[in-house]
């Protein structure tokens, strides 16, 4: 699978961290105004889809694709969102963005006393381990 | 493979045709005492719907249909009063309530897929690669949604579960069906809302031998 890039936001609409590996395409506006952008996105299509669920209102979206990239998404009890974009076909994501929550995020950002909940995330221990375990998902 | 409902949105995102498949919606009924402390009603729109909690069935997002073998209807009881406050007063208590999924109104399906149609310009400028179309396939827990848009901006919209396969084809059967009844239909106009008998009738045949697995792909069909 090729990842593309990958976002985090926090519980109060920031975006606490933004990585792009392989991005042929920019959005046209500046990095403020896309993170915004893809929020909103996340966030209408999250409460569209739980209108629309014929079983109940906690069904939430898990990724959508398009003809060229897969969006993939996943949400903690906490409100921290995960967006990964990768390549069309890949499997097995929901698993790599469960791992990149527990075994990344929660080692060297939570456990981290120098990053508060809610800001952004400068960590350079947790942008290199998101690296190699990003370098470790297998390539089609 | 079952799908649940269709959809057809017009260029500038306005639902012009909705189709529900006949899909039975679970009712649960259970005894309550006072107080309901399992779960949290509220009001939302002209239904009463439980906004927290979840007991013997009845999860987040069901609303109230009847209280003690009683319709409510627009958060009231037939003799007019409120359901809440009807709910507040211990005497009134053990009652039985029955709570459904209900579907989406037709106002709140207009404006839901208005705002499908803006997410998927928005997915296709968010898009990291070049040349991207926008959203194919959406995927929930429990349902997916698939959209094909033809090249004139119209939006074909699919929502089944997850046992559906080929979602593509179907899709691509259904904008046959909608050129030939639809746009070849004289009295039609474009991006008008669909009134034509022979589509729907087609279409609800074509969805049935669907859920019948009797679909054998584009070489069947005697439309």
């Amino acid at each position: 699978m090729t990842v593309y890039d990958f976002y985090i936001f926090g519980r109060n609409c920031e975006c606490l961290y933004y990585k792009e590996w392989v991005r042929q395409k920019q959005a046209g506006i500046s990095r403020d105004e896309e993170v915004k952008l893809m929020y909103g996105m996340i966030y209408s299509l999250k409460s569209l889809l739980s209108r629309l669920s014929t079983t109940s209102a906690k069904d939430s979206f898990t990724r959508y694709s398009t003809s060229t990239y897969s969006l993939h998404f996943f949400e903690t009890p906490t409100g921290l969102k995960f967006v990964l974009n990768t390549d069309k076909d890949s499997q097995g994501v929901r698993e790599a963005l469960s791992y990149i929550y527990s075994k990344i995020y929660v080692e060297y950002v939570v456990r981290n006393p120098l990053c508060k909940p809610g800001e952004a995330i400068n960590s350079e221990l947790f942008s290199s381990q998101l690296d190699n375990y990003i370098q470790t998902l297998p390539f089609k | 493979m079952s799908v649940i409902s269709a959809y057809i949105i017009n260029k500038a995102g306005g639902l012009i045709f909705s189709h529900d498949q006949p899909i039975h919606s679970p009712e649960v009924e259970a005894i309550f005492t006072y107080p309901v402390g399992g779960l949290v009603l509220e009001e939302v729109d002209r239904n009463v719907m439980v906004k927290f909690g979840e007991q013997q069935g009845i999860q987040v997002g069901y609303s109230l249909v009847s209280v003690n073998g009683q319709p409510v209807t627009s958060r009231c009881l037939p003799n007019g009063e409120n359901v809440l406050k009807f709910l507040q007063n211990p005497a009134n208590f053990p009652v039985r309530l029955k709570f459904t999924r209900l579907k989406a109104s037709v106002n709140e399906r207009i404006m839901l897929l208005s705002m499908f149609h803006s997410i998927y310009a928005i997915s296709v400028k968010l898009s990291p690669e070049k040349q991207s179309s926008g959203i194919q396939c959406v995927e929930a827990d429990t349902f997916k949604l698939h959209c094909f848009q033809t090249v004139t901006g119209v939006k074909f919209i699919l929502v089944s579960d997850h046992k559906l396969s080929k979602a593509g084809e179907l899709l691509n059967e259904i904008y046959k069906l909608y050129s030939d009844y639809v746009l070849k239909n004289p009295f039609y106009s474009v991006d008008m809302p669909i009134r034509c008998e022979q589509f729907n009738t087609n279409l609800a045949k074509l969805l049935d031998s669907v859920e019948r697995s009797t679909y054998l792909g584009p070489s069947s069909g005697s439309v």
